[in-house]
This record gives C-alpha cells, structure tokens and sequence, in this order.
C-alpha cells in the first residue's frame, strides 16, 4: 500500500482493507437522467438533515411559490426548507422516513402556474458555468448564501453544508476534496450527474473552496467510473480543479478512506475532516452550491436513482424534494412481483422500510429495490474466527470481538477493541462466512456502552 | 388490507396487478447483501479439497492402512458429532463439513499400524471433549484433532509411538523402517532429502509428502481458507533453529532440510496451525502465534523425548491465542498515538 502513490497528490490512492461487492451499477448507468413532472402534493419533514429542526415559517392555508422559505434553520446545526413547488400550504402530516423517524412535515398542495422541471434540469447541464470572476464573492457572503439556500451534505449524511465551509481562523483547510466516489453499489446518480453536468460541478467546487480559501481542489472518481473522470477533466480545464481517480473499492466514498487516499492524512477518531485541513463534500452538493450562488436558487430539487432487479425500469430520476417515494416507484414502472426489499439508498448502508408515503428527503440517494435472490439470509452459524472482518474492515478494528461483546453485553470488551471507531460500512457482515450481521451487532453494543458510561 | 399493502400494491406495474399479489417486502438492518462466495461451509470443503494431495499420495503409499484410518476417523467423527450435539440438544451441524474435516485431518495423522479402536477414541475425544463440550464449532479452544490424538498418544504410547511405525506389515520396504525423525534421533541416520519431499518414507499416512502438503497448502492460501501468515512463521522459525543448529553442528544444509521435510512440519504448518478457530484474529497475532509454534516444535525435536513435536506445540500456541489475541488489539485508523 504504502509503496503505491497516486500521481500528483500525497495518498496512495486507496485504503487498506475494504471490500468489493458486486456493484451492479450496470442496471442504471447508461439511463440519462430524466425528469419527473410536478408532483400533486409535497411533504417536507421539518427534519431532513443532521441538526436541530427547522422551525415552520408558513402557515396552513397560506400560498407559497417555487423556492420560497417554508422553514427556517434557525440554530447554527441546522438547515431551512424551500418550497420546490407552488403551491397551498395543507395541513402538516405525520410521515415515517425509511430511518425510522417519526417527524411533522409541511404538506404542499400544487396550485397554480409551476416553472416547468425540465427549465430547472436545463439549468443543471448548462455548459457554460461561470470558471473564474468570483473574486467579487466575498467568502462570508458564500456561506452566508449556503446556509440561506439549506443545503446540506447529498450523499445521504445530510449533514448542513456551511457548517463545513464556515471559515475559522484557527483550522485552516488546505485541500477542498469533492467527494464523486459513489461507493454503494447499484446508484449512479453522481456518475449521472458528473457525466451529464460536469460544469457546474467545477463551478461550484471553486465557490465552495473560495469560502474556506482552500488552495488546493480535488475531485475524487473511482476508477470504474471512467466517463465521468473524462468529463470532469475536460470541464476543469485551464481552473485550478484537479480530478482523482482513485481505486474502486468499498468504502471509497466514506470521508475518512477518501481523505486517506488522496490526502494521506488520518482524521482522528471522533475528529473531522478539518482538523487534518480538508473539507468533503459530495458532487451533487457542489452542484447546488453553485446553482445556489451564481443562479440563486435554493436546494429543492435532486437526482435519485432507482434502481435493482425489483424495479420494473431502473432509472436516474430529477426529483422535487418532498415528492412521495410510491410516486417514484410507479413512475419507473412499479415493483417486479419477486421484488422483496425496498431500501433507501444502497444495499451496504441503506435503510430498509415498507411505507412508500415518504418523502424523497434532501439526504435521499436513491432506491434500491432487491429481489429475494439478491438479499442476504439471515441463516446465522457460529463465528469460526477466520478473521475475514477483520481483513476487511476499513477502520482497522476487529468485529467479530465488537459483535461478540455486544452479544454478551459486555461493554468493556467493547471499548477496549473500540467499538466508537466503527463507521457501520457493513464490509465485516458483507464478507463473514458465518452470515453474522456484526454490523447490527456492533451498534447495539455502541448503546450498550452509553448507557454502561451513564450508569 | 393496511395502507402500506395498499400502497406497495399501487406501486406495482399494471400488468402485474391482476390477479397478482402484491410482493412480499421484508425489512432488515444494513447491509442488505452478503459475500455468496463466502461460507463456513465452503471453508471446510476447501480444507478438504487442500487435504487431498495428502490423502492420495497416502493411499498410494500406504493402501489399506490408510484407507482405514480415514474411514474409522471420519466415520467415528462424524457418529460423535451427532451423539454430542444431540446430548447438548442443539440442531445438527454436520451439515458444515468440520466433523469431516476433523476426521480427516485425525485419518491422515495416524500411523498406518494403528488398530481401528485407537482411531476412534481419538474422534471421540477430539470432537466430544475437544470441541462440542465447548460448544461446537468456533467455540473450541484447542484444535479438536489434535485433541484426540494428544489423548491416545498418551493413553496408547506403545500403539501410537515411534514403534508404530515399524514394522508395518506388507508395506514396501522403503516405509517399513523407523520414520525418519526417530531413525535420527534415536539412530542416528539420516534419511535423503529428496525421499521426505516427495513422500516415500514412513510416517504418519497424511504427512509424509512435503510436497503434497505445499500444494494442498498453497491452494488453501489461495482461497484465503488458510492465513499465508502463520506457515510462513513457522516455516522460517522452524528454518532458523534448525539452520543454527546446522551450522554449529557442521552438518552442510542437512539437518535444516530434514528438519524441513520430515515430519508432520508442513503437515501441522498449513493444516493444523491454520485452523482459524484456534489461531488469533489478526495479522500481527497469527505471525506471533506462528513463531511461537516454530520455537515449541524445535524445542521438542531436539530436547525432549518425542522426536516429534507439531501436535504438542500447536496445543500450547492455542492456548496461548486469547493472550495473544489480547495483546494484538490492533490501533483503529486515526486513533493517535498513545
């Protein structure tokens, strides 16, 4: 590993361990993003990224256009909603997201004169984004423009994203690294959007890297993805933006593994990018930065993929945020009858749920609809310690002893191979031979800890 | 009919609709696939697969003798499996392959001269009290196999030591003499080093061919079943003592290649050793685990009464794996430096 570099920049362009499940993305990666109609109805939870709620600024009854503020993120963690239609205000629903949240959410009725969704995705694969002249944009007025627009983290954190790119005078971020890895298998929304919008990417790459004054761009593209890198290199020309192209393996896309890559450098444990001097944000945020800044519009619409082999047509899709996922469902032409789990974003890392009535959220990547053939069976045996997780996992840490104490409920076992560490890619389950789900073992051994520190 | 079947029903085609019930939708916690290449299972029938250049060349060498020694092992394993698990009232695991691969490995560390009882005693022992009174497969603490031979080398000393190597009636004559690690301690005589690689001397059924058990080895590395790890350790340990002792004795490169080649070494080395249950998890850990196999095994040759020592030494490393598991807690990335 450690003899490996990759060219231009201090990683090696991988990470140890990691895992390579098939990535099936076959299905959906030559299907050109289409463009859904204005949806009936949208629901927006008042909570759809990392944080404190967004407070509710309209009320029922009251008439809202497209992008108008509907609720305001009023702490600093926290991010505003916009309207991404027009529409009547209705009553707030109750909606379960596929995580299991329970949350109110602001329900808008179309109703009168929509912009059609079609001028909103024209404006996405616009090749002629803005690549220099930003020196006017004060970096304040960038996050100050973010945190205005409510975006947030796309890949499926949602976690706000001016928290990230807020200046501060004691971490100082060097390298800016866009995040284009799309590690889970089955989506291919990013590699869509990068293949398709390439410009604004770079666009909004420069702004969002002007905020924090980072000197050095990078975006990073797994090397399966070698159409997206081709496009990004052509649109980053004669800028500062340099592409990556980095190993395809499982999990690549997960922001320690990639900042280690490219960058060499390891975030502490409990620490964040910005404390080795780099910032990560996904494609698809970048995207809505610049669209946010140069075209000032908020963040109310995305691509999503659906895809897998329990979706009639897999498909990229440009979603309104808030639109039901059983819309989305039919418009890809329904469930297949051996369609057996539906989860929202990837098989690794995704929720599965069974209420189609949620909302696509701003932290949804997409669907992935398995077949009873393509998921896992749950027909558990005994560890036999073949150390497989342990070769796998990305963190270095060792699951089976995490699962195992979590089982035993045995906390202080737990802490001491340290369990915090995990980041819950699911490599270790993936790969052990006993069909152990050490993933979801881990976690309760996490609870487990708390409340044995709490006691 | 509940709204989310509703719903899912609503969201299928419309040529699916009728008549059709709407698909069954399960929910379970992350991740949603897994290896299919991956399995306990697959992991014993590679085991098995690796063993079967040693279990030829044994029934070419031997014939009978250790055609019977494998079918009273697996045969006796495979009975004890089934009684123990029953006894403890859990469901059958025969299913898994390990009982068979236990009996295997048991059939083909026997001396072919070996009465039919001794064999199964072994199994008995081995997966009875070896493993299923820990709670079965993954749960042992020390190699079920060796379990039961450690039990009958002692119960049967006459039967199973170096005695019963000789004199095996009807055998060819190259196998019919002291094996080659007794005939040089015991007698002084150096067997050729070309004989104990390719097999065609006396021993145990399974271990006389080095070469067998490299390729047989080699396979279950490949199919990462087996860690490169703790061969490699125990190999080069191994390698290391006996090249010293080499040298101080002026025996020019002799001794290390017989100390190499004869014996159960390759044999315990990508077989035994690597049994995942009763070795440490990690790679730091197995290279330990390794070492210390490779000193114990060296130490027993060359100072202590048996002029073999695999079995004994991988018993004590395996005892040793929780310690040493402990002692391997490998740093989580980005953990500082403490």
């Amino acid at each position: 590993m450690g003899l490996l570099k990759l060219k231009g920049f201090p990683g090696t362009g991988s990470f140890p361990h990691g895992v390579h499940p098939p990535d099936n993305k076959a299905l959906s990666a030559n299907m050109a993003v289409e463009v859904m109609e204005t949806p009936g109805t949208v629901t927006l939870p008042l909570l759809q990224h990392l944080g404190v709620p967004s407070k509710q600024i309209v009320k029922s009854g009251e008439t809202v256009s497209y992008g108008q503020m509907v609720g305001k993120g009023e702490a600093f963690v926290s991010a505003s909603l916009h309207a991404p239609i027009a529409g009547k205000v209705k009553r707030n629903a109750m909606v379960t997201l596929p995580n299991g949240r329970r949350l109110e959410a602001i329900t808008i009725q179309a109703d009168g004169e929509q912009i059609p969704p079609e001028r909103i995705w024209e404006e996405v694969t616009f090749t002629q984004w803005p690549k220099d002249g930003f020196s006017d944009h004060a970096p304040m007025d960038i996050v100050n423009k973010i945190q205005e627009s409510g975006i947030v983290g796309l890949g499926g954190a949602a976690f706000p994203t001016h928290v990230k790119v807020m200046p501060n005078d004691t971490r100082v971020i060097d390298t800016f690294v866009v995040n284009g890895c799309e590690c889970e298998p089955y989506l291919t929304c990013d590699y869509r959007l990068m293949v398709e919008a390439p410009d604004v990417i770079v666009a909004g790459a420069l702004l969002a890297a002007r905020a924090v004054s980072a000197r050095e761009i990078v975006i990073c593209v797994e090397d399966n993805k070698p159409e997206a890198i081709k496009r990004l290199q052509d649109a980053a020309r004669q800028t500062v933006v340099q592409v990556a192209v980095v190993k395809t393996k499982y999990p690549q896309g997960s922001e320690k593994q990639l900042v280690q890559a490219v960058v060499g450098l390891d975030i502490p444990l409990g620490g964040l990018p910005a404390d080795v001097g780099v910032a990560v944000s996904n494609v698809q945020t970048i995207a809505t930065v610049a669209r946010s800044i140069v075209k000032d519009v908020p963040l109310t619409h995305r691509v999503i993929t659906v895809s897998g082999r329990g979706i009639c047509n897999p498909k990229n899709i440009f979603v309104p945020i808030g639109v039901s996922l059983a819309e989305v469902v039919d418009f890809c032409g329904g469930l297949t009858p051996n369609a057996a789990r539906i989860i929202s974003g990837g098989p690794m890392m995704g929720f599965a749920f069974s209420d189609l009535s949620a909302p696509v959220t701003k932290g949804t990547s997409g669907l992935t609809i398995l077949t009873h053939d393509d998921v896992r069976k749950a027909n558990e045996t005994n560890c036999v310690r073949c150390g497989r997780c342990v070769d796998a996992c990305p963190m270095n840490l060792v699951p089976t002893k995490l699962a195992l104490a979590a089982r035993y409920k045995n906390p202080e076992v737990a802490d001491r191979y340290h369990i915090r560490a995990c980041v819950e890619c699911g490599s270790c389950s993936y790969v052990c031979p006993a069909k152990l789900n050490l993933v979801q073992l881990i976690r309760e051994g996490k609870v487990q800890l708390n409340a044995w520190e709490r006691r | 009919m509940s709204d989310t079947n509703r719903l899912i029903d609503s969201a299928m085609s419309p040529e699916d609709r009728p008549g059709r019930k709407p698909p069954f939708i399960n929910v379970a916690p992350s991740p949603h696939i897994s290896d299919s290449r991956a399995g306990t299972r697959r992991m014993m029938v590679d085991v098995i697969l690796g063993l079967s250049p040693a279990i030829v060349v044994s029934l070419y060498l031997f014939r009978f003798y250790a055609l019977k020694q494998l079918i009273v092992c697996v045969a006796a394993c495979l009975a004890a499996e089934y009684l123990f698990v029953r006894m403890r009232g859990k469901s059958f695991t025969l299913k898994d392959c390990s009982a068979m691969v236990t009996g295997v490995i048991l059939g083909l560390s026997m001396p072919g001269s070996a009465p039919w009882f001794v064999g199964a005693l072994a199994s008995v022992v081995g997966i009875g009290i070896g493993k299923i009174v820990f709670g079965g497969v993954g749960m042992n603490i020390f190699n079920p196999a060796m379990v039961g031979r450690a039990f009958v080398m002692i119960a049967f000393a006459q039967l199973m030591g170096a005695g019963a190597y000789e004199n095996v009636t009807g055998l060819v004559d190259a196998v019919s003499g002291a094996t080659p690690l007794s005939a040089l301690k015991f007698n002084g005589v150096q067997t050729g080093i070309s004989p104990l690689f390719m097999g065609v001397t006396n021993g145990s059924v399974g271990e006389v061919s080095a070469i067998a058990c490299i390729l047989g080895g080699l396979y279950l590395i490949y199919r990462k079943t087996a860690s490169w790890q703790i061969p490699a350790s125990i190999l080069i340990t191994v390698a290391l003592i006996a090249g010293i002792t080499d040298v101080a004795g002026g025996y020019q490169g002799l001794f290390l290649l017989h100390h190499l080649f004869a014996g159960a070494l390759m044999f315990g080395a990508f077989f035994i050793a690597t049994d995942p249950v009763t070795s440490p998890l990690t790679a730091k850990g197995k290279v330990i685990f390794g070492v210390g196999t490779g000193c114990l095994i060296m130490v027993i040759r060359l100072f202590s009464g048996y002029p073999e020592g695999v079995m004994f030494a991988v018993l004590i490393m395996n005892a040793m794996t929780p310690l040493i598991n402990s002692w391997t807690i490998p740093k989580p990335m980005g953990q500082k430096e403490a």
